[in-house]
């Protein structure tokens, strides 16, 4: 397990996502695989989606949801990421 | 983002499966009662070696993460490393089920050196005399050493699978203690009267009361694999761990060994054959099999939709209900407040639909021939 699964998800920290995921699109969002833990995690939404592709753009997660998420959901969505880096979908770099 | 709207998504379908199953041979060297695709003689028409490399090719290109491999016994297949090793080659995790007869020092030590390789033994008990009754003589013990041999080799946890019977669940506790000894994962599943198992479900099927114990054991431990086999449970109150839903051609379903694709692995018959992969390849039978299109259309909830439980439940698992002869439309043969009872009772002439094709093997033969 990578350190940064073990840490309490910290969203002024840079993420992306892990390198042993694949992610494949589906109507409702996205299926994520997970090959080492074989894990299959659900991205209910097209936004989430898009953020977690996206989150290696930015110098931190915050970052990240300020710009690609309206101001009302942040709080949902730091929620979504902080289960995804407990799943290890997404890791710290 | 609700739970319940992705479910719903579900059952429209998805672009690749989540689960897909294949079974790469009817050979099979056992002859268990319940078997759900009525193994033993090897068919001649077998995907050949090249045919299935381009399905595995195939199988990566539309992102399907891992293939549930099954059989007959696939590990009889002469060139079964070759196709695992071009699975995990392309990024496809291979899960597969043997009797483990096969996995003998040398093949255990070959297993281990795999990656992205899970294994699913089956017994269909805690000790030989219970398991042996469905699976031959000898066959417990054979799949013990299989368990050792993977456990000296170090394949490290693989999954021990077993069969709910109406003897086995009154072992749940002794099948949690052997798979604790292995650092093993149990997986439990339900016994359905698919394949040769329609001639066994009547009298093994858990009872009502078994069902209820069963339910409630699952959900003190939501570690304890099921494949989503007992979704008819979810009815008794909270839903247990999984998708909750009949995945049949939706989310889940079965490509047999010449090819044939059907709707999930408990209905092998001409009624819910899909298409074949030699055609048109893989994909185009999911996105446009006619079958396929038709269950992922809103389910009617026939006879159940005056039951407060139909939104946990969905009326149950499909194959229980066709090959016991009910309708569709029927409740889950086993639904948990007696429907299903109810309803077979009054088919005045119950039609039961037999699996077809069936490769089970004339004659039986003893294991100790092999």
């Amino acid at each position: 397990m990578t350190l940064s699964a073990v840490e309490a998800f910290d969203r002024s920290l840079p993420w992306r996502l892990g390198d042993q995921v694949s992610l494949r699109d589906e109507a409702f969002g996205a299926l994520a695989y997970h090959h080492g833990t074989r894990r299959l995690v659900f991205l209910k939404s097209r936004e989430l989606v898009a953020l977690v592709r996206d989150l290696d753009a930015y110098r931190s997660a915050d970052e990240a949801i300020a710009a690609m998420i309206p101001a009302g959901s942040h709080y949902q969505y730091v929620k979504a990421l902080s289960a995804l880096a407990r799943s290890e979908i997404i890791s710290g770099r | 983002m609700g739970a319940e709207s992705l479910r719903h998504r579900f059952e429209r379908g998805l672009n690749s499966p989540i689960c897909l199953t294949w079974e790469l041979t009817y050979a099979c060297n056992l002859a268990c009662t319940h078997c759900l695709s009525s193994s033993g003689r090897r068919d001649p028409r077998e995907l050949s070696t090249s045919e299935a490399k381009a399905l595995i090719d195939e199988i990566a290109a539309m992102q399907i993460f891992y293939i549930n491999i099954g059989g007959g016994e696939p590990m009889i297949r002469r060139d079964f490393f070759e196709l695992i090793e071009h699975a995990v080659d392309k990024k496809v995790g291979v899960k597969f089920s043997t009797n483990g007869t096969r996995i003998d020092e040398a093949a255990a030590r070959h297993l281990a050196r795999i990656d992205y390789l899970d294994i699913q033994i089956s017994i269909d008990g805690a000790d030989a005399l219970t398991s042996d009754r469905l699976r031959g003589v000898g066959s417990y013990d054979q799949a013990r050493r299989a368990m050792d041999n993977l456990r000296a080799a170090n394949f490290g946890p693989f999954k021990i699978s077993v069969v709910m019977t109406r003897e086995s669940v009154e072992q749940l506790e002794a099948l949690e203690e052997l798979a604790a000894h292995y650092g093993a994962e149990l997986r439990l599943t339900r016994l359905r009267p698919s394949g040769r198992g329609v001639d066994v479900w009547q009298e093994l099927h858990p009872t009502l009361d078994q069902n209820r114990r069963l339910y409630r054991w699952l959900l003190d431990r939501p570690h304890v694999l099921t494949g989503d086999s007992f979704f008819h449970l979810s009815a008794l109150g909270s839903p247990l761990e999984g998708l909750n839903l009949c995945g049949a051609g939706r989310v889940v379903c079965l490509i047999d060994p010449v090819g044939e694709v059907y709707a999930c692995p408990f209905v092998i018959h001409e009624e819910f054959k899909a298409g074949n992969v030699r055609d048109d390849g893989f994909a185009s039978v999911w996105t446009s099999s006619e079958l396929f299109r038709s269950l992922r259309e809103p389910g009617n909830p026939g006879a159940c939709a005056s039951c407060g439980s139909y939104d946990a439940c969905r009326g149950g698992c499909m194959a229980a209900k066709f090959f016991t002869g009910l309708e569709m439309s029927d409740p889950d043969p086993e639904c948990v407040f007696g429907h299903g009872e109810t309803a077979l009772a009054a088919k005045k002439v119950a039609i039961r639909p037999k699996s077809s094709p069936d490769h089970s093997r004339r004659v039986p033969v003893a294991l100790s021939s092999r």
